[in-house]
Protein backbone atom coordinates (compact mmCIF):
# COMPACT_ATOMS: atom_id res chain seq x y z
CA UNK A 1 0.00 0.00 0.00
CA UNK A 2 3.09 2.26 -0.44
CA UNK A 3 1.59 4.56 -3.16
CA UNK A 4 -1.62 5.20 -1.28
CA UNK A 5 -1.49 8.14 0.67
CA UNK A 6 -1.35 8.77 4.39
CA UNK A 7 -4.50 10.85 3.98
CA UNK A 8 -6.28 8.12 1.96
CA UNK A 9 -5.07 5.25 4.41
CA UNK A 10 -6.92 7.45 7.09
CA UNK A 11 -10.29 7.76 4.73
CA UNK A 12 -10.11 4.29 3.93
CA UNK A 13 -10.07 3.04 8.32
CA UNK A 14 -12.55 5.44 8.80
CA UNK A 15 -14.54 4.14 5.99
CA UNK A 16 -13.82 -0.06 7.25
CA UNK A 17 -14.86 1.05 10.91
CA UNK A 18 -17.57 3.04 10.14
CA UNK A 19 -19.13 0.12 8.06
CA UNK A 20 -17.89 -2.37 10.66
CA UNK A 21 -19.98 -0.57 13.37
CA UNK A 22 -23.14 -0.60 10.91
CA UNK A 23 -22.97 -4.45 11.07
CA UNK A 24 -22.79 -7.36 9.25
CA UNK A 25 -24.70 -8.56 6.06
CA UNK A 26 -25.74 -6.21 3.21
CA UNK A 27 -25.04 -2.72 4.19
CA UNK A 28 -26.08 0.68 2.73
CA UNK A 29 -25.00 4.40 4.40
CA UNK A 30 -25.82 7.55 3.52
CA UNK A 31 -22.19 8.99 3.71
CA UNK A 32 -23.32 12.87 2.70
CA UNK A 33 -26.10 13.99 0.79
CA UNK A 34 -25.99 12.50 -3.17
CA UNK A 35 -23.64 9.43 -2.06
CA UNK A 36 -24.55 6.41 -1.16
CA UNK A 37 -22.14 3.65 -0.23
CA UNK A 38 -23.53 0.13 -0.69
CA UNK A 39 -21.36 -2.95 0.68
CA UNK A 40 -21.78 -6.17 -0.09
CA UNK A 41 -21.43 -9.08 0.82
CA UNK A 42 -20.39 -8.24 4.44
CA UNK A 43 -17.63 -5.07 4.57
CA UNK A 44 -15.91 -6.08 8.25
CA UNK A 45 -14.76 -8.96 6.08
CA UNK A 46 -12.65 -7.20 4.26
CA UNK A 47 -9.41 -6.36 4.97
CA UNK A 48 -5.64 -4.51 3.65
CA UNK A 49 -3.47 -6.88 1.42
CA UNK A 50 -0.62 -6.32 3.93
CA UNK A 51 -2.64 -7.45 6.82
CA UNK A 52 -2.11 -11.41 7.63
CA UNK A 53 -4.97 -13.86 8.35
CA UNK A 54 -7.22 -13.12 11.04
CA UNK A 55 -6.95 -16.09 13.44
CA UNK A 56 -10.02 -15.16 15.24
CA UNK A 57 -11.91 -16.11 12.14
CA UNK A 58 -12.80 -19.20 11.19
CA UNK A 59 -14.22 -20.02 7.84
CA UNK A 60 -17.08 -21.81 7.05
CA UNK A 61 -19.53 -23.01 4.57
CA UNK A 62 -23.29 -23.93 5.15
CA UNK A 63 -25.13 -25.62 2.56
CA UNK A 64 -29.24 -26.21 2.64
CA UNK A 65 -29.76 -29.23 0.83
CA UNK A 66 -33.30 -28.40 0.47
CA UNK A 67 -32.48 -25.65 -1.76
CA UNK A 68 -30.09 -27.51 -4.12
CA UNK A 69 -31.92 -28.72 -7.14
CA UNK A 70 -30.78 -32.10 -8.87
CA UNK A 71 -30.29 -30.60 -12.37
CA UNK A 72 -28.42 -27.57 -11.30
CA UNK A 73 -24.69 -27.59 -11.40
CA UNK A 74 -23.95 -24.38 -11.30
CA UNK A 75 -21.45 -24.16 -8.16
CA UNK A 76 -19.23 -26.77 -10.11
CA UNK A 77 -19.35 -24.77 -12.85
CA UNK A 78 -18.78 -21.45 -11.50
CA UNK A 79 -15.64 -22.79 -9.57
CA UNK A 80 -14.07 -24.24 -12.86
CA UNK A 81 -14.68 -20.86 -14.17
CA UNK A 82 -13.08 -19.28 -11.11
CA UNK A 83 -10.05 -21.45 -11.03
CA UNK A 84 -9.10 -22.73 -13.86
CA UNK A 85 -9.41 -26.56 -13.50
CA UNK A 86 -11.34 -28.77 -16.36
CA UNK A 87 -12.99 -32.11 -16.38
CA UNK A 88 -11.72 -34.56 -18.92
CA UNK A 89 -14.06 -37.06 -18.51
CA UNK A 90 -11.56 -39.41 -16.72
CA UNK A 91 -13.23 -40.00 -13.30
CA UNK A 92 -9.80 -41.59 -12.09
CA UNK A 93 -7.96 -38.71 -12.26
CA UNK A 94 -10.44 -36.25 -12.89
CA UNK A 95 -10.02 -33.03 -10.61
CA UNK A 96 -12.13 -32.92 -7.54
CA UNK A 97 -12.42 -29.36 -6.17
CA UNK A 98 -16.36 -29.36 -5.97
CA UNK A 99 -18.57 -32.51 -7.06
CA UNK A 100 -22.43 -32.86 -6.80
CA UNK A 101 -23.77 -35.88 -4.77
CA UNK A 102 -26.74 -37.80 -5.43
CA UNK A 103 -27.64 -40.45 -2.28
CA UNK A 104 -31.04 -42.19 -2.02
CA UNK A 105 -32.92 -43.52 0.92
CA UNK A 106 -33.31 -47.11 -0.49
CA UNK A 107 -36.31 -48.05 1.97
CA UNK A 108 -38.58 -44.91 0.83
CA UNK A 109 -36.73 -43.92 -2.36
CA UNK A 110 -36.12 -40.15 -1.27
CA UNK A 111 -33.50 -38.74 -2.87
CA UNK A 112 -31.08 -35.20 -2.34
CA UNK A 113 -28.58 -33.89 -4.06
CA UNK A 114 -25.87 -31.20 -2.86
CA UNK A 115 -21.96 -30.50 -3.47
CA UNK A 116 -19.40 -31.89 -1.87
CA UNK A 117 -15.77 -29.93 -1.54
CA UNK A 118 -12.84 -30.32 0.65
CA UNK A 119 -14.78 -29.76 4.36
CA UNK A 120 -11.76 -27.54 5.75
CA UNK A 121 -11.64 -29.41 8.79
CA UNK A 122 -10.47 -28.31 12.13
CA UNK A 123 -8.78 -31.60 13.01
CA UNK A 124 -7.87 -32.09 9.36
CA UNK A 125 -6.22 -35.87 8.90
CA UNK A 126 -4.85 -33.90 5.22
CA UNK A 127 -2.27 -32.41 7.31
CA UNK A 128 -1.71 -34.93 9.93
CA UNK A 129 0.01 -37.28 7.26
CA UNK A 130 1.64 -34.28 4.93
CA UNK A 131 5.78 -35.56 5.12
CA UNK A 132 6.63 -32.11 4.55
CA UNK A 133 4.30 -29.46 6.10
CA UNK A 134 2.93 -28.75 2.22
CA UNK A 135 -0.65 -29.51 3.55
CA UNK A 136 -1.94 -27.17 5.83
CA UNK A 137 -4.59 -25.36 7.96
CA UNK A 138 -4.43 -21.43 7.76
CA UNK A 139 -4.58 -19.62 10.65
CA UNK A 140 -8.67 -18.74 9.59
CA UNK A 141 -9.45 -22.40 9.20
CA UNK A 142 -8.45 -22.74 5.37
CA UNK A 143 -7.14 -25.91 4.54
CA UNK A 144 -4.63 -25.57 1.29
CA UNK A 145 -1.93 -27.58 -0.35
CA UNK A 146 1.06 -25.55 -0.41
CA UNK A 147 2.24 -26.37 -3.58
CA UNK A 148 5.75 -24.74 -3.76
CA UNK A 149 7.07 -27.70 -1.32
CA UNK A 150 4.13 -30.55 -1.97
CA UNK A 151 6.36 -33.74 -3.59
CA UNK A 152 3.30 -34.96 -4.79
CA UNK A 153 3.22 -38.40 -2.40
CA UNK A 154 -0.86 -38.43 -2.18
CA UNK A 155 -0.62 -39.27 1.49
CA UNK A 156 -3.05 -36.38 1.90
CA UNK A 157 -5.62 -38.10 -0.78
CA UNK A 158 -6.28 -40.97 1.09
CA UNK A 159 -6.52 -39.24 4.33
CA UNK A 160 -9.33 -37.52 3.16
CA UNK A 161 -12.34 -39.55 3.80
CA UNK A 162 -14.21 -36.78 1.82
CA UNK A 163 -12.24 -37.96 -1.01
CA UNK A 164 -11.81 -34.16 -1.73
CA UNK A 165 -8.20 -33.90 -3.36
CA UNK A 166 -6.59 -34.78 -6.57
CA UNK A 167 -3.67 -34.93 -8.05
CA UNK A 168 -2.32 -33.12 -11.48
CA UNK A 169 -1.63 -35.23 -13.78
CA UNK A 170 -0.80 -33.81 -17.30
CA UNK A 171 1.32 -30.44 -17.93
CA UNK A 172 -1.03 -27.16 -17.79
CA UNK A 173 -0.42 -24.13 -19.05
CA UNK A 174 -2.31 -21.10 -18.64
CA UNK A 175 -3.91 -20.92 -15.36
CA UNK A 176 -5.55 -18.26 -13.33
CA UNK A 177 -3.09 -16.28 -12.41
CA UNK A 178 -4.68 -16.40 -8.62
CA UNK A 179 -4.97 -20.01 -8.89
CA UNK A 180 -1.88 -21.86 -9.28
CA UNK A 181 -2.05 -25.45 -9.80
CA UNK A 182 0.70 -28.05 -11.84
CA UNK A 183 1.59 -31.23 -12.86
CA UNK A 184 2.75 -33.80 -9.94
CA UNK A 185 0.94 -31.35 -7.14
CA UNK A 186 -1.75 -31.95 -5.14
CA UNK A 187 -4.92 -30.21 -5.69
CA UNK A 188 -8.45 -29.22 -3.67
CA UNK A 189 -11.27 -26.54 -2.90
CA UNK A 190 -9.50 -23.51 -1.49
CA UNK A 191 -12.86 -21.50 -0.36
CA UNK A 192 -11.57 -19.42 -3.17
CA UNK A 193 -9.10 -18.17 -0.93
CA UNK A 194 -7.88 -15.23 -3.19
CA UNK A 195 -11.82 -13.60 -2.80
CA UNK A 196 -11.87 -14.48 0.92
CA UNK A 197 -8.29 -12.53 1.25
CA UNK A 198 -9.58 -9.44 -0.29
CA UNK A 199 -13.23 -9.79 1.24
CA UNK A 200 -15.70 -11.46 -1.20
CA UNK A 201 -17.46 -14.79 -0.54
CA UNK A 202 -16.48 -18.38 -3.06
CA UNK A 203 -17.05 -18.52 -6.33
CA UNK A 204 -19.35 -21.41 -5.70
CA UNK A 205 -21.71 -19.41 -3.07
CA UNK A 206 -21.81 -16.27 -5.55
CA UNK A 207 -23.13 -18.40 -8.73
CA UNK A 208 -25.69 -20.42 -6.57
CA UNK A 209 -27.14 -16.55 -4.94
CA UNK A 210 -27.28 -14.98 -8.38
CA UNK A 211 -28.82 -18.23 -10.01
CA UNK A 212 -31.74 -17.79 -7.37
CA UNK A 213 -31.26 -20.44 -5.38
CA UNK A 214 -29.36 -19.55 -2.34
CA UNK A 215 -28.52 -22.83 -1.22
CA UNK A 216 -25.20 -21.57 0.09
CA UNK A 217 -24.16 -19.71 2.43
CA UNK A 218 -20.34 -18.56 3.40
CA UNK A 219 -19.29 -16.83 6.43
CA UNK A 220 -17.55 -16.64 10.28
CA UNK A 221 -18.56 -20.01 12.53
CA UNK A 222 -16.16 -17.84 14.92
CA UNK A 223 -18.58 -15.07 14.99
CA UNK A 224 -22.09 -15.05 16.68
CA UNK A 225 -23.36 -12.34 14.66
CA UNK A 226 -22.46 -13.58 10.94
CA UNK A 227 -25.37 -14.93 9.23
CA UNK A 228 -23.77 -18.37 9.34
CA UNK A 229 -23.47 -18.40 12.77
CA UNK A 230 -26.90 -16.98 13.86
CA UNK A 231 -28.39 -19.68 11.65
CA UNK A 232 -26.21 -22.95 13.04
CA UNK A 233 -27.60 -21.95 16.07
CA UNK A 234 -31.32 -21.72 14.89
CA UNK A 235 -31.42 -24.46 12.49
CA UNK A 236 -30.15 -28.40 13.39
CA UNK A 237 -27.56 -28.57 10.85
CA UNK A 238 -25.27 -32.00 10.23
CA UNK A 239 -21.30 -32.28 9.12
CA UNK A 240 -20.79 -35.29 6.96
CA UNK A 241 -19.06 -37.72 9.07
CA UNK A 242 -19.69 -36.40 12.36
CA UNK A 243 -18.31 -39.56 13.89
CA UNK A 244 -14.78 -38.75 12.67
CA UNK A 245 -14.51 -35.71 15.41
CA UNK A 246 -12.78 -33.51 12.39
CA UNK A 247 -15.21 -30.21 13.01
CA UNK A 248 -15.36 -30.02 9.57
CA UNK A 249 -16.04 -26.28 8.52
CA UNK A 250 -18.76 -27.00 5.75
CA UNK A 251 -21.97 -28.02 7.46
CA UNK A 252 -25.37 -29.44 5.95
CA UNK A 253 -28.84 -28.38 6.91
CA UNK A 254 -31.68 -30.76 6.16
CA UNK A 255 -29.50 -33.56 4.91
CA UNK B 1 -15.39 9.49 -3.65
CA UNK B 2 -11.79 11.30 -5.11
CA UNK B 3 -9.73 8.75 -3.24
CA UNK B 4 -11.37 6.37 -5.51
CA UNK B 5 -10.57 8.35 -8.76
CA UNK B 6 -7.02 8.46 -7.53
CA UNK B 7 -7.26 4.59 -7.31
CA UNK B 8 -8.92 3.95 -10.84
CA UNK B 9 -6.26 6.37 -12.67
CA UNK B 10 -3.49 5.02 -10.85
CA UNK B 11 -4.36 1.90 -12.37
CA UNK B 12 -4.32 3.42 -15.43
CA UNK B 13 -0.90 4.72 -15.09
CA UNK B 14 0.01 0.70 -14.42
CA UNK B 15 -1.41 -0.01 -17.65
CA UNK B 16 -0.01 2.76 -19.53
CA UNK B 17 3.84 2.14 -17.45
CA UNK B 18 3.33 -1.55 -18.43
CA UNK B 19 3.57 -0.12 -22.20
CA UNK B 20 6.34 1.99 -21.48
CA UNK B 21 8.88 -0.94 -20.29
CA UNK B 22 7.58 -3.23 -23.01
CA UNK B 23 8.36 -0.54 -25.35
CA UNK B 24 11.90 -0.39 -23.67
CA UNK B 25 12.66 -3.78 -23.59
CA UNK B 26 11.70 -4.32 -27.24
CA UNK B 27 13.98 -1.37 -28.41
CA UNK B 28 16.01 -2.76 -25.75
CA UNK B 29 16.35 -6.11 -27.30
CA UNK B 30 17.36 -4.69 -30.54
CA UNK B 31 20.13 -2.93 -29.32
CA UNK B 32 21.27 -5.48 -27.36
CA UNK B 33 21.52 -7.85 -30.08
CA UNK B 34 23.20 -5.56 -32.16
CA UNK B 35 25.94 -5.17 -29.56
CA UNK B 36 26.10 -9.05 -28.96
CA UNK B 37 26.49 -9.55 -33.00
CA UNK B 38 29.54 -6.88 -32.60
CA UNK B 39 31.08 -8.91 -29.60
CA UNK B 40 30.87 -11.67 -31.39
CA UNK B 41 27.76 -13.58 -28.64
CA UNK B 42 26.20 -16.70 -29.87
CA UNK B 43 22.67 -15.60 -31.19
CA UNK B 44 20.94 -17.99 -27.95
CA UNK B 45 22.31 -15.64 -25.16
CA UNK B 46 20.20 -12.86 -23.44
CA UNK B 47 17.61 -11.76 -25.71
CA UNK B 48 17.89 -8.68 -24.34
CA UNK B 49 19.27 -6.25 -21.50
CA UNK B 50 17.28 -5.94 -18.47
CA UNK B 51 15.12 -2.60 -17.54
CA UNK B 52 17.79 0.17 -16.70
CA UNK B 53 16.67 3.10 -14.37
CA UNK B 54 15.45 5.04 -16.33
CA UNK B 55 12.30 3.03 -16.67
CA UNK B 56 8.94 4.20 -15.60
CA UNK B 57 8.37 1.84 -12.46
CA UNK B 58 4.22 1.41 -11.51
CA UNK B 59 5.80 -0.30 -7.88
CA UNK B 60 8.33 2.36 -6.76
CA UNK B 61 6.42 5.97 -5.62
CA UNK B 62 9.67 7.44 -5.10
CA UNK B 63 10.65 6.33 -8.54
CA UNK B 64 11.75 9.87 -9.37
CA UNK B 65 14.11 9.94 -6.35
CA UNK B 66 15.51 6.48 -6.89
CA UNK B 67 15.72 5.84 -10.00
CA UNK B 68 14.85 1.97 -8.65
CA UNK B 69 12.11 -0.48 -9.85
CA UNK B 70 11.23 -2.80 -7.05
CA UNK B 71 15.08 -2.62 -6.15
CA UNK B 72 18.10 -1.17 -8.25
CA UNK B 73 18.86 -4.03 -11.05
CA UNK B 74 22.15 -5.10 -10.01
CA UNK B 75 20.10 -6.12 -6.46
CA UNK B 76 17.10 -7.76 -8.42
CA UNK B 77 19.47 -9.96 -10.75
CA UNK B 78 20.91 -11.53 -7.98
CA UNK B 79 17.95 -11.25 -5.21
CA UNK B 80 15.03 -11.67 -7.27
CA UNK B 81 14.41 -15.22 -6.01
CA UNK B 82 14.74 -14.27 -2.64
CA UNK B 83 12.18 -11.77 -2.57
CA UNK B 84 9.86 -13.89 -4.55
CA UNK B 85 10.71 -17.23 -2.33
CA UNK B 86 9.80 -14.74 1.05
CA UNK B 87 6.65 -13.28 -0.85
CA UNK B 88 5.21 -16.58 -1.44
CA UNK B 89 5.48 -17.75 2.03
CA UNK B 90 3.79 -14.83 3.66
CA UNK B 91 1.12 -15.15 0.56
CA UNK B 92 0.59 -19.00 1.03
CA UNK B 93 0.69 -19.08 4.59
CA UNK B 94 -0.41 -15.41 6.23
CA UNK B 95 -3.07 -14.27 3.22
CA UNK B 96 -0.70 -11.09 2.55
CA UNK B 97 -1.14 -10.23 -1.30
CA UNK B 98 0.56 -6.81 -1.65
CA UNK B 99 1.81 -6.10 -5.13
CA UNK B 100 5.44 -5.57 -3.85
CA UNK B 101 7.45 -8.87 -5.02
CA UNK B 102 4.52 -10.32 -6.50
CA UNK B 103 5.25 -12.94 -8.97
CA UNK B 104 2.32 -11.87 -10.94
CA UNK B 105 3.00 -8.32 -10.50
CA UNK B 106 6.37 -9.10 -12.12
CA UNK B 107 4.87 -10.80 -14.99
CA UNK B 108 2.21 -8.17 -15.66
CA UNK B 109 5.60 -5.65 -16.35
CA UNK B 110 7.86 -7.70 -17.56
CA UNK B 111 5.53 -8.99 -20.52
CA UNK B 112 7.85 -9.79 -23.92
CA UNK B 113 5.56 -9.72 -27.12
CA UNK B 114 5.38 -11.05 -30.53
CA UNK B 115 5.17 -9.80 -33.48
CA UNK B 116 1.49 -10.37 -33.42
CA UNK B 117 1.26 -8.04 -30.20
CA UNK B 118 0.73 -11.10 -28.03
CA UNK B 119 2.44 -11.85 -24.52
CA UNK B 120 5.07 -15.01 -25.45
CA UNK B 121 4.80 -17.89 -22.89
CA UNK B 122 7.96 -18.48 -21.07
CA UNK B 123 8.63 -21.53 -23.33
CA UNK B 124 9.79 -19.05 -25.69
CA UNK B 125 13.19 -18.64 -25.22
CA UNK B 126 12.61 -14.58 -25.85
CA UNK B 127 10.38 -14.14 -22.54
CA UNK B 128 11.78 -12.29 -19.81
CA UNK B 129 12.18 -14.93 -17.11
CA UNK B 130 13.24 -17.84 -19.78
CA UNK B 131 15.89 -15.40 -21.57
CA UNK B 132 18.11 -15.40 -18.78
CA UNK B 133 17.58 -18.38 -16.81
CA UNK B 134 18.81 -20.69 -20.52
CA UNK B 135 21.67 -18.72 -20.44
CA UNK B 136 23.04 -19.65 -17.12
CA UNK B 137 21.05 -22.92 -17.23
CA UNK B 138 19.15 -22.80 -13.71
CA UNK B 139 15.82 -24.32 -13.99
CA UNK B 140 12.88 -22.33 -13.61
CA UNK B 141 10.29 -23.91 -11.76
CA UNK B 142 7.72 -20.95 -10.74
CA UNK B 143 5.65 -21.68 -14.42
CA UNK B 144 5.29 -25.47 -13.66
CA UNK B 145 2.19 -24.08 -11.82
CA UNK B 146 1.80 -19.95 -12.37
CA UNK B 147 0.83 -18.48 -15.88
CA UNK B 148 4.02 -16.46 -17.47
CA UNK B 149 1.83 -14.26 -19.23
CA UNK B 150 -0.36 -11.24 -18.09
CA UNK B 151 -3.65 -12.37 -17.51
CA UNK B 152 -6.67 -10.46 -19.01
CA UNK B 153 -10.71 -11.68 -19.02
CA UNK B 154 -9.88 -12.37 -22.32
CA UNK B 155 -7.26 -14.48 -22.32
CA UNK B 156 -5.03 -12.13 -24.41
CA UNK B 157 -2.35 -9.74 -23.35
CA UNK B 158 -3.58 -6.71 -24.75
CA UNK B 159 -3.02 -3.64 -22.64
CA UNK B 160 -5.20 -0.77 -22.72
CA UNK B 161 -4.48 2.37 -24.46
CA UNK B 162 -5.36 4.92 -21.56
CA UNK B 163 -3.90 8.43 -20.43
CA UNK B 164 -0.70 8.73 -18.62
CA UNK B 165 -0.52 9.73 -15.12
CA UNK B 166 1.07 12.46 -13.68
CA UNK B 167 3.01 10.82 -10.74
CA UNK B 168 4.47 7.98 -12.65
CA UNK B 169 5.35 9.11 -16.03
CA UNK B 170 7.23 12.35 -17.18
CA UNK B 171 6.52 15.05 -15.17
CA UNK B 172 7.68 17.93 -17.78
CA UNK B 173 4.39 16.81 -20.41
CA UNK B 174 1.61 18.87 -20.80
CA UNK B 175 -0.68 15.97 -20.13
CA UNK B 176 1.18 14.74 -16.81
CA UNK B 177 0.15 18.08 -15.79
CA UNK B 178 -2.72 18.63 -16.66
CA UNK B 179 -3.38 15.32 -14.94
CA UNK B 180 -1.64 16.21 -11.78
CA UNK B 181 -3.42 19.73 -11.25
CA UNK B 182 -7.11 17.71 -12.24
CA UNK B 183 -6.17 14.87 -9.05
CA UNK B 184 -5.15 18.50 -7.03
CA UNK B 185 -8.07 20.25 -7.14
CA UNK B 186 -10.27 16.81 -6.96
CA UNK B 187 -8.44 16.17 -3.60
CA UNK B 188 -9.06 20.16 -2.88
CA UNK B 189 -12.57 19.35 -3.29
CA UNK B 190 -12.62 16.61 -1.09
CA UNK B 191 -11.23 17.78 1.91
CA UNK B 192 -13.81 21.05 1.52
CA UNK B 193 -16.91 18.44 1.31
Amino acid sequence: MSNISLKDQYINKTRRDFLKKAGAGVTTAMLASGITLMAYPDPALAREPNEGVDPTKRWGLLIDVNKCTEDCNECVTACSQENGWKLDGNPAVDSQWIRKLKIKNPKTGFEQTFPVMCQHCANPPCVDVCPTGASFKRADGIVLVDKHICIGCRYCMMACPYKARSFVHEPLEDQKSHAPRGKGTVESCTLCVHRVDRGDQPACVDRCATKGHGALMFGDLNDPKSEIAKTLATYATKQIRADLGLDTGVRYQNL
Amino acid sequence: MFAKLKQVLSVAAKSVAMVAVALLISSATSHAEEKKAQAGYPSWGPQFTLPKSDNKCVHDPDFAKTGKCVRDTAFMRRNHMELLKHKRDRTMRQGIRTKDSSLQNCINCHVTKDKADKAIKVSNPKHFCASCHLFVAVKLDCFECHRSTPETPKGSASIPKIPAHSNLLAANTDEAKNLKNFLSNHAKEGVTQ
